[in-house]
């Protein structure tokens, strides 16, 4: 985004130029048709896929409407008069934030723990490790459900043969509801901490080595250091780190319904996975009111961006006043 | 392996490790001695995030496992990764009798097309934004970042209807254009950055040679690329490989078109008791993206931490 003021203005409407290279490009940069055939497919399909979605979204919310090519009726408002007194629709929202609340933190300084321990470039194996964390972030999520159904499972899943070992259990994790939440939480947080500590890693890599150097010869040790100059220097990293991790943790939908299916009970019916059931899953689909669901969920992500950027902005322009 | 080599932090292995530093102190140094402390503390360290990292893979190790046992053994066999006896078998029944050759065919082919669509739409798109100044510029580029937070669920009902309409439901092309047609801002202000930053000169130099529009594009800017679209193709790559909503909806009506994530939801649905198959299908859809990441670790890598630097 810095980069729209970077733009190369033509050169010809400020003055004489100065060289034929730039008469040419000079000649070139007027509006030409081709800037409009390489803004083409992006204009066409981002407006087929993105913009006429979100708009039409809006439409569909104030319609009665049981499934496609059936008909469509109007009701106006009717559909979120339904969904202030649903609930289920409450309920969604409730998980998605308490996933949200309950993950991040945990991810960001689990995250940041781990890094600080990666980053010592003499860690013997700090390569291999990094890539033993990182290694669930690239298996698709929606298998890595089913897989952690085996895992997870009472009768002979591993997680429970360990318990057992223990003396506890079994856990029916994903069978109970007063379970199923923490269970697809707890993989969620598996699934992703290697995303969150590549962030910290790469945010660990602004930290001069001089810097860290030189506070050593001056005779502060490793806890003085990370307090005193690794820190500090990360601060403004952590809020960007945290945007980005909450951004991650909306797309909660391919776990949860490859794990739950939103169940037992609704105990893990994410906003998303709603929406799903609404449109698509239930015996009479009711798309106008996904909809409704949909536009609900949609203003509350963007509103809640809009914070978390504010935020943000605050963070870094507090840092550079310093 | 990180355990064997932990246990015993010879000091050989350590001379080997440190080729400057070969050149042993005097033991009554003291330095030398703090300095040995603190490797032993570091392979300490090691020790400890080893385990932890052995556990973090584990999951995914004893379905590996699992996929060679029988379903017998899996039930009965514990935390035990070794099979009682081996079943290669699994695989031919998740490949062939649960059609997962099909499945992983759509995958390759989905994702493929979803990362030529995007890297060819974005970087044209992200090239004149960042260099030209044209009528709309602000509107597109108003537009591309305030959809960016949308999430999936308020789209999915529109896509579903438009793609009906066009009669690309149910078709692999119809799914390209939904998961690389839309979204994807971010590709597009990747180039936007780029090659904004680039040197006009570069540019000019090319024009003087008679370089057209066109050229100047394909022969300068796109080559010039290369680091951001690397990053644009593994995120892309890992967004489209994994996709699961669209793929979902997309494929309701049209078994044969499922990629491997919806094909395993099939395969569970009419299978749930085939744990030694299950394993196995999974398997089939973890090993090679796993291999991917092993092998290109450091584009992965980069393209995510990219992120966080811009």
């Amino acid at each position: 985004m810095t980069s729209m003021s970077r733009t190369t203005e033509p050169r010809a409407a400020r003055g004489a130029p100065r060289s034929a290279g730039e008469v040419a490009v000079a000649k070139r940069r007027r509006p030409s048709l081709w800037i409009y055939v390489f803004l083409a497919p992006t204009v066409v399909l981002f407006g087929m896929y993105t913009v006429w979605p979100s708009i039409s979204s809006l439409v569909y919310s104030t319609l009665e409407w049981r499934g496609l090519g059936l008909e469509r009726s109007f009701t106006g408002l009717e559909n979120y008069r339904r969904l202030l007194a649903d609930p289920l629709f409450w309920k969604s929202l409730w998980i998605t934030l308490l996933i949200i609340v309950v993950t991040v933190p945990l991810r960001v300084t689990a995250g940041l723990l781990l890094a600080l321990v990666l980053n010592n470039p003499r860690l013997p194996l700090a390569g291999l490790l990094r890539t033993a964390f990182f290694v669930p972030v690239v298996a698709t999520t929606a298998i890595v459900g089913f897989v952690m159904g085996f895992v997870l499972d009472p009768s002979a899943g591993p997680i429970n043969e360990a318990l057992s070992i223990l003396g506890v259990g079994p856990v029916d994790f994903l069978g109970s509801s007063r379970t199923s939440l923490w269970a697809v939480m707890g993989v969620h947080v598996w699934k992703w901490l290697g995303v969150t500590l590549i962030y910290w890693l790469a945010a660990l890599q602004t930290v001069p080595r001089e810097l860290l150097e030189a506070a050593e010869t001056d005779g502060a040790g490793p806890a003085a250091r990370l307090r005193h100059v690794t820190l500090p220097l990360l601060r403004p990293f952590a809020v960007i780190i945290v945007v980005l991790t909450v951004i991650e943790t909306m797309q909660i939908f391919d776990l949860v319904v490859t794990m739950t299916g939103g169940g037992p009970f609704f105990s893990t019916l994410a906003t998303e996975v709603y929406i799903y059931d609404t449109a698509f899953g239930a015996a009479r689909p009711d798309l106008g009111y996904a909809s409704a669901i949909g536009v609900a969920f949609g203003v509350l992500t963007v509103l809640l961006m809009v914070v978390l950027t504010l935020v943000m902005r605050l963070a870094r322009r507090r840092q550079e006043e310093r | 392996m990180t355990t064997t080599q932990a246990q015993e932090p010879s000091r050989d292995l350590h001379a080997r490790r440190e080729p400057g530093r070969t050149r042993r102190r005097p033991v009554s140094d003291p330095r030398a001695r703090g300095r040995g402390r603190r490797r032993i503390g570091r392979w300490a360290q090691t020790l400890v995030v080893g385990a932890l990292g052995l556990l973090w893979i584990y999951p995914l190790l004893w379905v590996l496992a699992a996929s060679f046992k029988d379903s017998l053994d899996i039930f009965s066999g514990g935390l035990g990764l070794l099979p009682d006896s081996w079943h290669p078998e699994n695989y031919l029944r998740a490949w062939r009798d649960a059609n997962f050759s099909g499945y992983m065919m759509n995958t390759v082919l989905i994702t493929a097309g979803s990362i030529v669509l995007v890297v060819v739409r974005c970087a044209m798109a992200g090239y004149v934004i960042a260099r030209f100044r044209f009528l709309g510029r602000r509107v597109v580029l108003a537009v591309l970042v305030a959809t960016m937070f949308i999430p999936t669920g308020l789209f999915v009902v529109p896509v579903v209807e438009l793609s009906d309409l066009l009669g690309l439901l149910n078709t692999r092309t119809g799914l390209v254009l939904a998961i690389a047609g839309g979204g994807n801002v971010a590709a597009v202000l990747l180039y936007v950055g780029f090659f904004s930053r680039v040197p006009k000169e570069l540019e000019e130099a090319a024009v003087m040679d008679g370089a057209g529009f066109l050229r100047v594009f394909f022969r300068v800017m796109l080559p010039l690329s290369g680091p951001v679209t690397a990053t644009v193709v593994v995120l892309t790559f890992l967004s489209s490989w994994n996709n699961f909503f669209l793929p979902l909806v997309f494929t309701f009506s049209t078994p044969q078109n499922r990629t491997l994530a919806v094909g395993m939801m099939a395969f569970q649905g009419t299978n749930s008791t085939d744990w030694a198959g299950l394993a196995a299908a999974a398997s089939i859809s973890l090993v090679p993206i796993v291999l991917l990441f092993l092998l290109l670790q450091r584009y992965f890598v980069e393209g995510i931490a990219g992120a966080v630097k811009n």
